[in-house]
């Protein structure tokens, strides 16, 4: 057993940190979530040159072939700058879908363009009940003549108004179970597509909202076969929910290291208020929070690359252990600095605003702690 | 990053797994089995035994040197042996201060003379130890003690009082801080003493806890001869000797705590199964499920953290404050499991042990007093929260 990162993953966490240290800090970041796109064509070629967004895809389809543990050190790392940007929606969520439910010309096609930088996939699955599991995907796909026709209203679909295509969840058959949810892989311009940016609390997230009114396409548009489609996306969402958690573990000790930082040389009644306990003893419970969160977070990327059977329960227990723990650091943060961490100039709120819309992105701690107690028989 | 064993690790625990099958107290899981824990008390003479089998089976002192009586193992073996005792609900080791604490202080300090003498016996449960660092004006401000020992010829005399003793009335020797220089600043003047209990002038009264139990004392030191042979780690040198001491504790009983909240969780599952609420299992109610369920994360989570420090530890870093962190964390989960089980049992965790109507005869109710004393044994959570702070976040001191 050893519970460390090799040479090769300490040597990609030192490249990124620095990396986005040069690239994307934090008056980058500003910048960039002002704008729609939140990235700029430049800031992803130079990702695509590191070979980022290939990283987890297989060498067959130019990708650099690591697994969901090297992943989750450059998710740290870009947690850590708060990087916005597709980088989650188009490498994340779209390429594995392609990957986990492609055939393999799909999967040819697309996985080595994505990895290039060249094109961007997004994941359109929710709807406006937000319901989670298989039961929410009721956006329905009529046959017809070996044709489909696609109705219904996707939300939360992270970066569809820049996605090159979207992959969008759909009902081939009726019900409400995993089975007879076909993915279907839509370009955009494709007619009565209609993608809207929707405001968002975190503006370094740009959620849209997808609308499919009366979509009609061939079966050639079908991701993998049809009616599979919920298992390939239930693998997808396991891998995106523990690549989430470990970029909150990077915004996580981020904020505790600037924390700490202003703890040691902010003076009140004569000394650093890092002395006094009321300060002191927080921080140790946000130090407990981050270590804790890196520890289930590291177990469950392994227990996925490792196929492992526990690995769906591993997952659930990081993402409600780390959906709580970086809410509670990232409001701490702010709380011990006073009046400078609420205000729009200090980087805290980038953290905080990011801290909440990851909790209940992919389920909150309350979805996974159900979860988990049916996992474990409880 | 590797969570599988290596074919050496499989076949130990493989080797743990057929001795605990085979050699279990069975009294003692049965009577775990409605509860979380069982009142040490009633188990000292049974734990005791316990202790001498597991020894004979080599399974005591794991990461001990051979030539100390020890397997010269490494923490890995010590973390799967523990996780193995935690699924058998194995009752846990009774001379834990001396393996957990002295020994490994021994080993590091002592004289050859020592080395020989102490530690093999502490592995047999021959010998018992207790811990004199408290006093009654000594707690987490430990280097504040005041009992003394002044120098008479080869010996030194003792006099003073040390109290929360845990299991000083069935000890055989104590880890005793006394003030040898009263005129050094504090930390300077402490000598670390190996006390024969059976000394003329030592008196041990128990203390009775808020459980009803006496499971730690007050001991008292009147004119106690110790020979100065029976120094540790030199004289004034008592307060690094008794901070390494303190590493090891915590150590020690990361291992161990892990394995008590596994045990705990389990039974707080089982009890929760078998109790109603509104007609239900408590189980199947939603809330009582967030809880529970949260509660086998953190245990989880606990499981992993420590076995991050384990990684830290073989390349060969030594146990820092991190232990800190493992305690506060065993703390807090366990007197929610606790507070949990009083919770499940509703009106029904108002009566203890000697009605027909307590749950599993009162033994929750114990656990549940019991664990108030977690946040404060060991370093209270204040202390921990301090030694993150500084030794670990690099905060200023107060």
């Amino acid at each position: 057993m050893n519970f460390g990162f090799n040479d090769e993953q300490e040597l990609l966490r030192s490249t990124a940190r620095k990396f986005f240290e040069n690239e994307c800090a934090s008056d980058t970041v500003r910048r960039l979530m002002e704008t729609p796109e939140g990235i700029t064509p430049e800031l992803w070629k130079k990702m695509a040159e590191q070979g980022w967004l290939g990283l987890v895809y297989p060498e067959a389809y130019d990708g650099m072939g690591l697994g969901l543990v090297d992943l989750v050190v450059l998710m740290e790392e870009m947690g850590r700058a708060v990087v916005p940007g597709p980088f989650f929606s188009a490498v994340i969520l779209g390429g594995l879908a392609i990957l986990e439910a492609g055939s393999e010309a799909q999967k040819k096609e697309w996985l080595p363009r994505i990895g290039a930088g060249d094109t961007r996939v997004a994941l359109a699955w929710m709807e406006p009940s937000a319901q989670l599991g298989p039961a929410g995907v009721t956006l329905t796909a009529a046959e017809k003549g070996g044709r489909y026709t696609l109705s219904g209203v996707k939300l939360f679909v992270s970066d569809a108004h820049t996605a090159d295509a979207l992959v969008v969840a759909a009902r081939t058959k009726a019900g409400a179970g995993a089975d007879g949810i076909s993915l279907f892989l839509l370009p955009r311009g494709t007619a009565g597509l209609q993608v809207s940016l929707l405001p968002t609390m975190d503006q370094t997230r740009k959620l849209c909202e997808v609308t499919c009114a009366d979509v009609t396409v061939g079966a050639d548009a079908l991701l993998g076969a049809a009616n599979g489609g919920w298992a390939p996306l239930a693998r997808v969402l396991d891998r995106a929910t523990v690549a989430l958690c470990a970029e909150m573990c990077g915004g996580a000790q981020k904020v505790l290291d600037m924390t700490v930082e202003y703890a040691k040389i902010r003076q009140a009644f004569g000394r650093p208020i890092g002395s006094y306990q009321g300060v002191k003893h927080r921080a140790a419970d946000m130090l407990v929070d981050v270590e804790n969160s890196k520890s289930i977070t590291y177990y469950a990327a392994w227990a996925l690359d490792e196929g492992a059977s526990e690995a769906p329960l591993a997952v659930s227990m990081a993402k409600a252990y780390v959906s709580d723990a970086f809410r509670r650091v990232a409001a701490a943060g702010i709380q011990l600095h006073g009046g400078i961490g609420f205000t729009w100039e200090h980087d805290l709120h980038l953290y905080f605003k990011r801290a909440k819309g990851s909790e209940f992105t992919f389920g909150d701690a309350t979805h996974h702690r159900e979860r988990v107690a049916q996992l474990v028989n409880l | 990053m590797d969570f599988t064993l290596t074919p050496e690790q499989e076949s130990f625990r493989d080797e743990v797994r057929r001795w605990l099958a085979t050699h279990m107290r069975q009294e003692w899981v049965a009577r775990l089995r409605q509860g979380s824990d069982i009142p040490r008390p009633e188990a000292y003479e049974m734990l005791r035994r316990w202790q001498r089998q597991m020894f004979e089976a080599g399974f005591v002192g794991l990461t001990w040197p051979k030539e100390a009586g020890g397997r010269g193992l490494t923490f890995m073996e010590e973390m799967i042996l523990q996780q193995e005792m935690a699924l058998s609900k194995a009752p846990p080791v009774l001379n834990i201060l001396a393996i957990g604490m002295a020994g490994p202080t021994i080993i590091a300090y002592g004289t050859d003379e020592q080395k020989k003498r102490y530690p093999p016996r502490m592995l047999s449960c021959e010998e018992i130890w207790c811990q004199g660092y408290s006093e009654p004006n000594a707690g987490s401000d430990l280097a504040s003690l005041q009992t003394r020992a002044e120098k008479d010829g080869e010996h030194y005399v003792i006099n003073g009082q040390k109290v929360w003793t845990s299991l000083a009335h069935i000890a055989d020797w104590m880890m005793l801080l006394a003030r040898t220089d009263p005129a050094a600043p504090k930390h300077k003047g402490i000598t670390y003493f190996l006390l024969d209990m059976k000394s003329p002038g030592v008196t041990v009264k128990p203390l009775k806890q808020l459980t009803g139990d006496a499971e730690f004392n007050e001991v008292y030191f009147d004119n106690v001869r110790v020979h100065e042979s029976q120094i540790l780690g030199g004289l004034n040198n008592g307060w690094a000797v008794g901070l390494t001491t303190l590493m090891y504790e915590r150590l020690a009983l990361g291992f161990g705590l892990q394995v008590r909240l596994r045990i705990a969780l389990d039974g707080l599952v089982d009890m929760a199964r078998a109790t109603k609420k509104n007609g239900i299992p408590a189980t199947q109610d939603p809330v009582m499920r967030q809880k529970l369920a949260q509660l086998w994360i953190d245990t989880e989570v606990f499981k992993y953290t420590g076995a991050r420090a384990i990684t830290k530890l073989l390349k060969g870093e030594l146990p820092g404050p991190e232990a800190s962190a493992g305690k506060m964390m065993w703390v807090e989960g366990h007197q929610r499991v606790q507070e949990l089980a009083m919770e499940i049992q509703g009106a029904f965790s108002q009566l203890t042990h000697g009605s027909q109507w307590a749950v599993a005869d009162g033994l929750w109710q114990h656990t549940f007093l019991r664990s108030r004393a977690n946040s404060i044994e060991g370093g209270t959570t204040e202390i921990q929260r301090n030694i993150i702070g500084e030794r670990v976040l690099g905060l200023p001191k107060g």
